[in-house]
Order: C-alpha cells, then sequence, then structure tokens
C-alpha cells in the first residue's frame, strides 16, 4: 500500500497528528516504566530467605519484672517447647528473618584496617541453624560444647575471646574472600577476633534497611541466649500443624511463667508477607496506574480518530466514487494510525530510557533490560489498531455517493 | 456576556455526551490520581509543630574514637548517656529535654485487662513545656523528680480511656513492670507528624502511651527501643557507661543570636572533652531546627516521591488527551464559529468563549477528580504502612484540587481554542 497520501494529509493536520504521537510517546515511557517497577517489586517479595519458611513459626514473650533465672527459665521453655506434639526443633534466638528488628556490628579482615570492611547482621542462638533450618555447604556446625552464655560475656567483655568460630552465610564469604574457601579465615569484630568453621548457603538479615544489596550478609555466633537477652522462641514443624504448634507453644509459655506476656505469635509466612506488603501495595498501584493509563490512550485515539473520519466524510467519498473498495479505506485508517503509533513508540522508548535514567540515579533501581522495548511497542500497537478499528470501519461504510452530495 | 457564553459552551457539551465524557474522565482521573499523591506527600512533609518548629534544635556531637574516622563524615545521629546529661545539666538553652523511646510492660488494677505492652517514652521534666505538649488533667513532672528517679508517669489520653475509663486519674497509682508508679498527669491527643522528636522508632508512629522520667526508667533497666550505636568496648549492661550513642537530645532557642551562642557552646564543650581525652576526633557539631533535622534525615519514604511522580506522568497524558479531543470538538464546530465569526463576533470573543467551556469541563472534571481523590486517600488509608491513617483531605487540598482541575483544563484548551478562531469564516459559510 502507498502510504504517501498519508503523508501529505497528515502533513496538512498536523497538530491532531502531534498530540497523537506524544501521547503514545508518553504512554509508553511511563507503561515501561512503571511494569519493570512491577517487577522489581515482585522479585524483591520473592527474595531468598535460606530458612525452611513454611515450616516455622515464631512465639515472642517478655518479662514482666526482673527474671531471676533467666538462664534455667530458657532451658526449661525450650525443654516444654519441644515436647510439644509435632516440634521437630526450637531456639531461642536473639533475631528472625522480616522482624526489622536486628543487631549489626562492622568488620575487617585486618586489624590494622583504618576503616571496618564492612557491615554485617550477628545470629545468636543455641541449635540456630537446625531450628532454622538453614543448609549448610562448607565446614560444620557448632559443637554443644563450643556455645557461651550471651548473658555472662555481657556482663564481662574478656570472655569475647573465647566465642572463637563463626558460620558465615555464602554471599558474604564470596564478598570477603572472593574465589577463596572461607573456612580457617579471620574476622575481626573490634578487639576479638572469630574464625570461619563453617558457611550456609543462605540466612537473610532481619532488616534490610542497609540495602538489598548487603541482605545476605550475615554471621551467625555460638551464643547461648536467655530471656534476659532473647525474646523470640524459633519451632519448627510440619506446615499443616504450625497453628496448632503456635496455639500450644504460647499456653505452655504462659503456664509455666504467668509473669510474662505474649508478644506475638504468628507463622513466619505472615511475617514475611507483613514485610513486604508495601512493596505489594506499590505494585498494586501500579497495576492500577498502566490500566488506566491504557484506557485513557485508547479512548483518545478513538476519540481524535472519530474526529478525523468525520472530518474527512467527503474525501473518503471521492475516494470511493473514484473506485477505492471499503478495504481500501480500512487499510488507509489502520495504516495511518501504525504510522503514528510507531512515531510515538520510537520517541517513547528514547523518553522510556530517560526515565529509566532519573529512576536510577534517584531511587537506586537497575537498568531497564531491553526486553521492555518491544514488549512495550507491540502492546501500544495492539492498543492502537484496537482503538481504530470502530472509526475506521465507520469511515469505510461512507457510502461513494457522499461526494456528490455536499459540495 | 459570561452569562451567554456559558449557556453556549453547556448546549455544545450536551450535544456531544460521549467526547464530553470522554474529556471530564480524563480530567478526573489525572487530577485524581495527582491530588491523592500530592495530600500524602503534603501530610508527610508537614510541619510537626507549627510555630514552634523554627525554635527547637538538635544538637549532634561526636564522641567516638578515631577507629573509621573520615573527616567528612556527620556526627551520629543521637548522644550517650554522659554527654546528654551533662548538657542537660548545663542549661544553657530555655528548655532542653534528654529522651528515648522505650516499651513497658502494664499491670492494670483492673483483673479484667491482662497485663499488656505499651510503648513509652523516657524523658526529663521541660519535654512537656517545651513541645507545649497539651494535658487534660494534672501536669508534667519537675527537675527534681528527674533528680530523684521518681517514680512518677503522664499517661496519653488513649490509654487513660483504656485503664481508667476516661476519667482523672492523676494520684492513682499504675504497676509497670512490677513498679508502682503515681500518675500526675493525662495529656490531651497530640499526635506531631512526623514523630520529629525520635525518627528511629518510626518517622510517623503515634505517641507513646505512657511518659517517664528517663533517670527512672534507665535505673530500673527498663527496655528501651530504638537505635544504639558504639564504638570501642561497645554495650555493656550499664548504659550509662556504655560507649554507645542511644539518646536524643532537643533544645529550645527562641532567637537566632540564642543558637548560635548554643552551637560555640556545644563547640567549646567538644574541645574541653578532647582535652580531658573523653573525645578523640576534632570537635564536629551539628545544630539542626526541627524542619532541617526531617529534611536531613529524609523522613518522607521515597516510595511517596515515586507516587507523585507517576501521578504527574499520568496527569500529563490526560492533559494531551483532552487537548486533541477538545480540538476534535471545537473544529467539528466550525461551522457555528463561522456564523458567529460572520456575525461580527471577534477572534477575541470567541476565545473567550471556547475557554469558557474548557473551564466548564474543567470544573466538571475537578468534581470528579474530588471524587476520586477522596476514594484513592480511603485506598491509601487501608494500606499496611504507619503513615496510612493520616491520610486526610484538608481544606487548603480540597481547593487546590478545584484550581488545578480548572487551570489545567484551560491550558488544555489554549491550543484548541487559538487553532479554532483561525478558521475564515466565508470557507465555512461556503461549505455547507
Amino acid at each position: 500500500m502507498d502510504i504517501r497520501p498519508i503523508f501529505s494529509t497528515l502533513r496538512r493536520h498536523k497538530i491532531p497528528a502531534l498530540l497523537l504521537i506524544l501521547e503514545v510517546a508518553l504512554t509508553c515511557a511511563i507503561v515501561c516504566n512503571a511494569v519493570f517497577l512491577i517487577s522489581q517489586r515482585l522479585e524483591r517479595n520473592e527474595m531468598a530467605s535460606g530458612v525452611v519458611e513454611h515450616e516455622l513459626v515464631q512465639v515472642q514473650v517478655a518479662n514482666i519484672g526482673k527474671s531471676t533465672d533467666a538462664k534455667a527459665r530458657a532451658q526449661e521453655d525450650l525443654a516444654l517447647l519441644r515436647q510439644l506434639p509435632g516440634v521437630t526443633a526450637a531456639a531461642l534466638v536473639n533475631q528472625v528473618p522480616f522482624t526489622n528488628s536486628s543487631s549489626n556490628t562492622s568488620i575487617k579482615l585486618d586489624p590494622t584496617q583504618k576503616l571496618p570492611t564492612l557491615n554485617a547482621t550477628m545470629y545468636m542462638g543455641e541449635g540456630l541453624i537446625k531450628a532454622y533450618g538453614v543448609r549448610l555447604v562448607a565446614g560444620r556446625d557448632f559443637d554443644a560444647d563450643e556455645y557461651l552464655d550471651f548473658d555472662a560475656m555481657k556482663s564481662n567483655p574478656d570472655l569475647q575471646d573465647k566465642v572463637g568460630s563463626v558460620i558465615v552465610t555464602q554471599a558474604l564469604a564470596e564478598r570477603l574472600w572472593p574465589g577463596e574457601s572461607a573456612l580457617g579465615k579471620k574476622i575481626y569484630l573490634g578487639e576479638t577476633s572469630v574464625r570461619v568453621i563453617g558457611v550456609v548457603q543462605a540466612l537473610i538479615r532481619p532488616s534490610l534497611s542497609n540495602g538489598d544489596n548487603t541482605a545476605q550478609w550475615t554471621m551467625i555466633f555460638p551464643l547461648r541466649m536467655s530471656t534476659a537477652s532473647a525474646s523470640r522462641y524459633v519451632l519448627r514443624t510440619a506446615p499443616g500443624s504450625r497453628e496448632q504448634v503456635l496455639e500450644g507453644a504460647a499456653r505452655v509459655l504462659r503456664k509455666a511463667d504467668p509473669h510474662r506476656i505474649v508478644l506475638e505469635k504468628k507463622t513466619l509466612d505472615e511475617i514475611r508477607s507483613d514485610f513486604f506488603q508495601n512493596d505489594r501495595a506499590m505494585a498494586g498501584i501500579l497495576v492500577g496506574v498502566i490500566a488506566a493509563l491504557l484506557v485513557v490512550t485508547a479512548l483518545g485515539i478513538v476519540g481524535l480518530a472519530s474526529f478525523w473520519v468525520a472530518q474527512r466524510r467527503r474525501t473518503i467519498g471521492v475516494r470511493r466514487a473514484l473506485g477505492a473498495t471499503r478495504r481500501h479505506i480500512l487499510n488507509y485508517f489502520q495504516t495511518e494510525n501504525f504510522l503514528l503509533a510507531s512515531i510515538g513508540i520510537a520517541l517513547g522508548m528514547v523518553l522510556a530510557y530517560g526515565i529509566n535514567l532519573f529512576l536510577m540515579l534517584h531511587y537506586e533501581l537497575p537498568r531497564l533490560p531491553a526486553i521492555y522495548f518491544p514488549v512495550g511497542a507491540v502492546v501500544l500497537w495492539l492498543i492502537g489498531q484496537a482503538a481504530v478499528l470502530g472509526p475506521a470501519l465507520r469511515a469505510a461504510a461512507v457510502p461513494p455517493v457522499v461526494a456528490t452530495r455536499s459540495v | 456576556m459570561f452569562g451567554y457564553y456559558l449557556d453556549l459552551a453547556l448546549r455544545s457539551l450536551k450535544r456531544n455526551k460521549a467526547l464530553t465524557a470522554l474529556m471530564v474522565l480524563a480530567i478526573a482521573l489525572g487530577i485524581g490520581a495527582s491530588m491523592t499523591t500530592l495530600t500524602v506527600l503534603h501530610v508527610l512533609s508537614g510541619d510537626p509543630l507549627p510555630g514552634r518548629s523554627g525554635k527547637l534544635f538538635y544538637p549532634q556531637l561526636d564522641p567516638q574514637d578515631m577507629d573509621g574516622y573520615k573527616p567528612q563524615d556527620e556526627p551520629p545521629t543521637q548522644v550517650g548517656w554522659i554527654d546528654g546529661i551533662a548538657l542537660l545539666h548545663a542549661g544553657r538553652a530555655r528548655h532542653q529535654a534528654l529522651m528515648t523511646g522505650g516499651a513497658v510492660p502494664i499491670q492494670p488494677m483492673q483483673s479484667a485487662i491482662d497485663p499488656f505492652f505499651e510503648d513509652a517514652r523516657y524523658t526529663s521534666a521541660d519535654f512537656f513545656p517545651m513541645f507545649e505538649v497539651p494535658f487534660l488533667y494534672g501536669h508534667g513532672w519537675n527537675a527534681a523528680d528527674d533528680e530523684a528517679s521518681a517514680r512518677v508517669a503522664v499517661l496519653s489520653r488513649k490509654l487513660n480511656d483504656k485503664l481508667f475509663g476516661g476519667k482523672d486519674s492523676t494520684g492513682q497509682t499504675l504497676r509497670m513492670d512490677d513498679v508502682a508508679f503515681r500518675i500526675v498527669g493525662v495529656l490531651d491527643s497530640w499526635r506531631p507528624t512526623p514523630h520529629f522528636y525520635d525518627l528511629h522508632t518510626g518517622s510517623y508512629s503515634a505517641e507513646e502511651g505512657v511518659f517517664v522520667p528517663l533517670t527512672t526508667a534507665t535505673d530500673l533497666k527498663f527496655a528501651r527501643n530504638g537505635s544504639t550505636d558504639c564504638w570501642g568496648k561497645g554495650m555493656s549492661d550499664d548504659m550509662k557507661t556504655a560507649t554507645c550513642t542511644w539518646l536524643q537530645f532537643w533544645v529550645q532557642l527562641d532567637t537566632p543570636a540564642e543558637a548560635v551562642a548554643y552551637k560555640q557552646f556545644l563547640l567549646n564543650y567538644s574541645q574541653e572533652q578532647k582535652a580531658l581525652g573523653r573525645f578523640q576526633r576534632p570537635a564536629n557539631v551539628r545544630l539542626r531546627n526541627v524542619m532541617d533535622w526531617l529534611d536531613y534525615n529524609k523522613v518522607v519514604p521515597s516510595d511517596v516521591h515515586l507516587q507523585v511522580w507517576l501521578a504527574f506522568g499520568f496527569l500529563l497524558v490526560c492533559l494531551v488527551n483532552t487537548v486533541g479531543l477538545m480540538l476534535a470538538k471545537f473544529l467539528r464546530r466550525s461551522a457555528e464559529l463561522g456564523v458567529r465569526r460572520a456575525l461580527g463576533a471577534s477572534r477575541r470573543s470567541l476565545f473567550a468563549q471556547l475557554l469558557v467551556e474548557a473551564g466548564a469541563v474543567g470544573l466538571v472534571g475537578g468534581a470528579g477528580g474530588l471524587l476520586l481523590a477522596l476514594l484513592g486517600l480511603w485506598l491509601v488509608r487501608r494500606q499496611p504502612s504507619d503513615y496510612a491513617a493520616l491520610a486526610h483531605l484538608d481544606l487548603p487540598m480540597l481547593l487546590a484540587t478545584f484550581a488545578s482541575a480548572v487551570l489545567a483544563t484551560l491550558l488544555a484548551g489554549l491550543l484548541p481554542a487559538w487553532r479554532a478562531c483561525l478558521i475564515p469564516p466565508a470557507l465555512q459559510l461556503k461549505s455547507n
């Protein structure tokens, strides 16, 4: 089909043509970036934690007043919890993934270093690796006699030197010693040092406020917590019996010591879902905006095309009288829309890239993957064609006799 | 003339209902989305204490050792016990208060209510007069209570409603963490937004339920909430000697001269401490007022900014769309406009007439936008974030909604109206 007549017509209707191009370009740019943002949020929502999420529940308790023997209290609680039907492992831990509450420390690889190498989180609690179901990929778990009491260490800082060993995540090991085995390597914390005895596949930080790229910078220490220094009991059980275990655990803990309050009892799935709810809400908002944007653009194209057809009724009549078929007229308007949409899309791509650069600068977003460009183009072409179909069919229905009537 | 134009506009809008509805819908969607996000931004970046925030300052010092020292670094965002108490006792400002957040187990006298945890603020006497906290019953405590680690407490209105059914509870006893406290005051509703005095416990969290003297809470080792940053020997059982920053310190300085003098005082204090060997880094002090402090901490979530950008992009598309539709609408009436021109109407009056028509679309679109903004804010309030409940439309934003809708539509109408005025009357008269 010859597109020259289309161009010459468009040249005489510059403003509507430019408006249509502009609208398509803006829509294309915004939609590409919005879809990319959605994919980022959903990807974050799926972030791996390294623990057996579907099998874990957490009960958080707090004491009223000062407990007299926090260490014995913790051991008794754990013994009671392990007896609950369905519980395969239990631990009293200082922190739990996705709860936002965490202890972190700066570490060095060399004590003479002026600035710390990085900041990593510290997990503590006897039997933590087994309870969380974290997968060990190198080295070993802590032996029972390796554990020290956290409370004793806190009141006597000299004991810090006795800790001696640490287990790190694969991501942290790779960051600290790229390409080497981490086993036996030393990490310096303040004035003390610890030696890596094991590497786990993954264990996410409880809070991602230091940035998602540091999410897996985690260390696990052989320290035993008491009810004075930790409040979170983690229980592992079959997915089907989580609710029942939670109820049982809260009941048992309250009965063992009525002088305390159960602050929270939740499955890890619930805790995770709460943690990422803002991301999901944002993704929802973006979906809404994209839908509204596409509808507005489509309706705009319908409106402009209808106007166009009405304005050119006579011309169409003349063309029909001179022998053009209905199909010719239909194709004419479809081709015209395709051309305008293509220019708009090309412009939109450039704009999309610009917006992406802006977002990268201000919102720490990665670069827009190239796949978004062809997909965005196809979507907008389809919407343009769908929107123009109605008006184009109406144009094709203009009878040739119109040509003889109106002049 | 305006009445006549309006009449013409309404007739014309009625003649082509689909096109009119499309324009109104586009304007309403764009304005609705923009006003929803702008209202959230407006609420979140507001002044927590209008009229007072310029006089309240947040002093910062750098007490850390040389480990990890970089000359361009900002000082820590909190102070430690020794410096906090020293600055408090120095009393160089009109008011000063030292504080931290926490949580305490409340043991109600009534057996009907189980013990529960309540967010608390451990602070010093000036907290109440300095922030002009409104009291429903009683009053705050005084500096002597601070010195004596007195077992006194102030309740929020909400907690007083829960525990005492809203009655005046001053003089009554409240058991917290196995310790009896005497209630000296009950606050009226008070929720500064953002929660400026302690951003570590949530930038938009609600006010705490119970207030007790910091000295009392520290002596009793009440549980703390918030952030602790340590260096050197770091954490220990006794937070009074730990080399950590964990307290917020606020001062009230009524004149710029006082602020300058206070900053000099901070500098002198730092140098003195360095001479004594307690501080090791070069003196590094800051003295920001409330709004600067909020700005420095970037309290408004970046998602909110992102949503504003998104909404404005959307509004832009809606406006381009409206320009197109309006052009179609005006040019379709070329014949009518040609007749008016031929009968003597000037280009100016045609232009005015078309703009009135655009304004009418804007007004209806604004009403639609307002409804959509109310719907949008209702959706925002159902979101999980801690600021969600604050998203309400106030009068300035309501007026701004209409103003921006009309203004945007008039802008969108300029090009089509101008284009339509250029039509030569003769041609139109001939062709029909």
